[in-house]
């Protein structure tokens, strides 16, 4: 059996980037559901189909556009010195916004803290997620506001808290769904397989997300696993699936099933959204040191802002005028960032000693009263 | 139930038991709690009484039990899981210290994590590796959780109510070689607060502090020394994480001498810690350095050496007359 990750790096003797979707299956490689080609054809699955007017199909491009345009200016808000780190999420669009699309508002998220386009979907101000990145704070917002949990930075700790609370779901006889938020380099973690382990046990409504963009800061794919991931979800019990993850329609049609499938009491499902991670893994990485750069034309060519654009121009679903507004929305957007980050003010000193205990902590209690009385002592000097 | 003679294990089993009466939201849950009762037998029973869905037996993977027990909390459930002993801690202890123990503030605290981590702890009991050890000290450092273990059965029965009943993550280290210890439970007894220390037995020579197992130690130790004619104050700590230092230092304040008692090593344990503090905040009362008595830095041995590494009745008498000595 070929291991795709190795297939999708390495162009196929003979192979076009224009048959790049299709080579997959033709040779013999994992199915990847899609219904939108990386030429922007929409083409049909039998077990995924989907049927969007014009207007939602333009309100996922907005959604992608919006997304990486907030991406950017936060890249650039690190190179400019205002954020200490960002983990962008460009080339991943299509994975967040169509997964995203596809929870109900009292669905619950967990993400990793790459997931700026599924915050998006969840109505999260985006300023938010900046500020553990600016160092303002360590998560920063209340969780239960959108149903969208703090982000992650252990590596798959996340998969286990969207199973308990997706088990909390089922003991309260509700219909809602759990989605959680990983990488191929959290596959390998124990955390995810025993997240699999009580998803399967307790049928919990889960539905694991692995956004497989192909490396692991500099650790591809094939340092993971020498299956594919979504054959992992077989040996515990459940379906998994693997997703074309620059791909909008096919992200939201096989999640929006999970989610149902889920909510129907028939237990979790693992999708892999195959995709590529166009940028650095962070802010702080340098991918040149072990990526090459035909690599990454090659993933360019499956662009999934392009491909739906080349879509909705060809169905004659959107306009110039629809492109023009979203090039200035996107501006504006871009603005408002900005200015948020660099006014965002730093947090109080006292502010170390706050949230530490619900109920309150003697020792705490004493350290900050030490803490203030050394911080009053200058300004008594002062006088 | 008033007023009886209860061991510790069944003082905990009634705790739990009053916990999935009062409240929908409590959940048991860890490896072989259910039909079993759990290794011990603590959790006897309840899985009959509550069902599989309140007194959950989990897969064999400690990081899954803390961390879904995280999701339920997360969900608005109180979950109480059970770590089958000590040493298999570790694997959830990832998910302990990285999650539990900062959930609440990285959400500045808009959510809670009301969940109690049971971890039979403690030596004595003629074990292999990995079923002795006695690790409060790295929770006790770790801010945001809250660490305790009582040493009879009413403080059994209360701390695990008072713990259930907190809305922040509460590690309940349970003495297991002092479970089938019986004394008196009063379970309409007003309880002392979680984390006050208590005068086990009053004394005038010396404070013994200890909590826990030590806590029988100690009293007998008093005992043993009352004959030589001392007066030994023993000092029921309770909690490990906050420390009672304002109990620790009025008992100094009257006895000018303390002497710390735990099974864990001595070195950046406990001990170390209290010393350092009482020494700062009792240095013109005492009468003899703090002097500690505890584990040696070395891995738990095999159970033929424990007698030697545990701390007993003549260690600690020992480091009492070498107090004295001053």
């Amino acid at each position: 059996m070929t291991v795709d990750s190795t297939a999708a790096r390495k162009p196929r003797r003979g192979g076009s980037k224009r048959a790049g979707a299709k080579t997959a299956a033709a040779a013999g490689a994992p199915e990847l559901v899609q219904l939108l080609t990386p030429e922007g054809e929409r083409v049909e699955h039998p077990d995924y189909s989907i049927d969007l007017t014009a207007e939602e199909l333009r309100g996922l491009y907005r959604d992608m556009v919006l997304t990486r345009r907030f991406d950017a200016e936060a890249t650039t808000l690190q190179r400019q010195g205002e954020l200490g780190l960002w983990a962008s999420l460009l080339g991943q669009e299509a994975a967040q916004i169509g997964s995203g699309r596809a929870t109900r508002p009292d669905d619950y998220v967990f993400p990793t803290y790459r997931e700026h386009g599924v915050a998006w979907c969840r109505g999260v101000d985006p300023t938010n997620l900046l500020g553990m990145f600016r160092g303002v704070n360590n998560g920063g917002w209340d969780p239960n506001e959108n149903n969208f949990h703090l982000y992650t930075i252990v590596i798959g700790s996340q998969a286990l808290h969207a199973t308990g609370y997706a088990m909390g779901i089922t003991k309260d006889g509700a219909d809602s769904a759990v989605i959680a938020y990983f990488g191929d380099g959290a596959s390998s973690q124990g955390d995810v397989a025993e997240a699999f382990t009580f998803a399967a046990v307790y049928n919990a409504p889960v539905v694991f997300f692995c956004q497989n963009n192909q490396w692991a800061i500099s650790e591809p794919t094939e340092k993971q696993t020498r299956v594919p991931l979504y054959q992992r979800a077989q040996g515990y019990g459940f379906p998994g699936v693997r997703v074309d993850g620059n791909d909008v329609l096919a992200c939201l049609a096989v999640t929006k099933a999970a989610l149902d499938r889920a909510r129907t009491g028939q237990g979790p499902m693992l999708i892999e959204a195959f995709t590529y991670r166009m940028g650095a893994h962070t802010t702080s990485d340098d991918p040149t040191r072990y990526r090459r750069d035909e690599e990454r034309e090659l993933w360019e060519a499956k662009d999934p802002i392009a491909r739906l654009r080349a879509y909705l121009e060809r169905e004659g679903h959107a306009d110039e005028a629809f492109f023009a507004a979203l090039e200035t929305e996107s501006d504006e957007l871009a603005k408002h960032v900005r200015d948020r980050v660099r006014t965002m003010p730093d947090p109080d000193d006292m502010a170390i000693f706050d949230n530490i205990y619900a109920d309150g902590h003697a020792l705490v209690d004493e350290e900050r009263a030490q803490f203030a009385a050394y911080q009053a002592s200058f300004a008594e000097e002062s006088h | 139930m008033t007023a009886q003679k209860l061991s510790i294990v069944k003082a905990i089993n009634a705790s739990l038991r009053t916990a999935l009466e009062n409240d929908p939201k409590v959940l048991v849950m860890g490896e072989d709690v259910g039909k079993l009762g759990g290794v011990f037998r603590v959790t006897d029973g309840l899985q009959k009484d509550f069902g599989e869905d309140r007194v959950i037996d989990t897969p064999l993977a400690e990081s899954g039990i803390v961390g879904t027990a995280i999701g339920l909390a997360l969900r608005g459930y109180r979950p109480v899981v059970e770590i089958q002993f000590d040493g298999f801690v570790f694997p959830a202890y990832d998910q302990i210290v990285t999650q539990l123990a900062k959930m609440h503030a990285r959400a500045l605290g808009k959510i809670k994590l009301p969940v109690v981590i049971r971890i039979p702890y403690g030596g004595a009991i003629g074990a292999v590796e990995h079923h002795s050890e006695s690790p409060e000290t790295l929770f006790a450092h770790v801010a945001g959780l809250k660490v305790v273990s009582p040493s009879n059965a009413s403080d059994a029965y209360w701390m695990l109510q008072q713990a259930i009943q907190s809305d922040d993550p509460v590690i309940y280290f349970e003495p297991k070689r002092r479970y089938h210890d019986k004394s008196e439970l009063d379970t309409e007894a007003i309880p002392a607060p979680l984390h006050a220390a208590r005068v086990a037995r009053p004394g005038t020579d010396l404070t013994l502090a200890a909590y826990g197992p030590m806590v029988k130690t100690c009293l007998e130790a008093a005992a043993a020394a009352e004959e030589e004619g001392k007066s030994l104050e023993v000092l029921d700590l309770r909690s490990m994480s906050p420390v009672d230092f304002d109990a620790i230092q009025a008992s100094v304040e009257r006895t000018r001498r303390l002497v710390v008692v735990h099974e864990a090593p001595v070195f950046l344990g406990t001990g170390a810690e209290i010393a350092a503090r009482i020494t700062e905040r009792c240095f013109y009362h005492l009468e003899a350095p703090v002097l500690r008595v505890g584990g040696y830095h070395a891995p738990y041995p095999p159970s033929r050496l424990e007698d030697e590494y545990l701390p007993g009745l003549d260690r600690v008498l020992d480091a009492v007359d070498r107090a004295l000595a001053y």
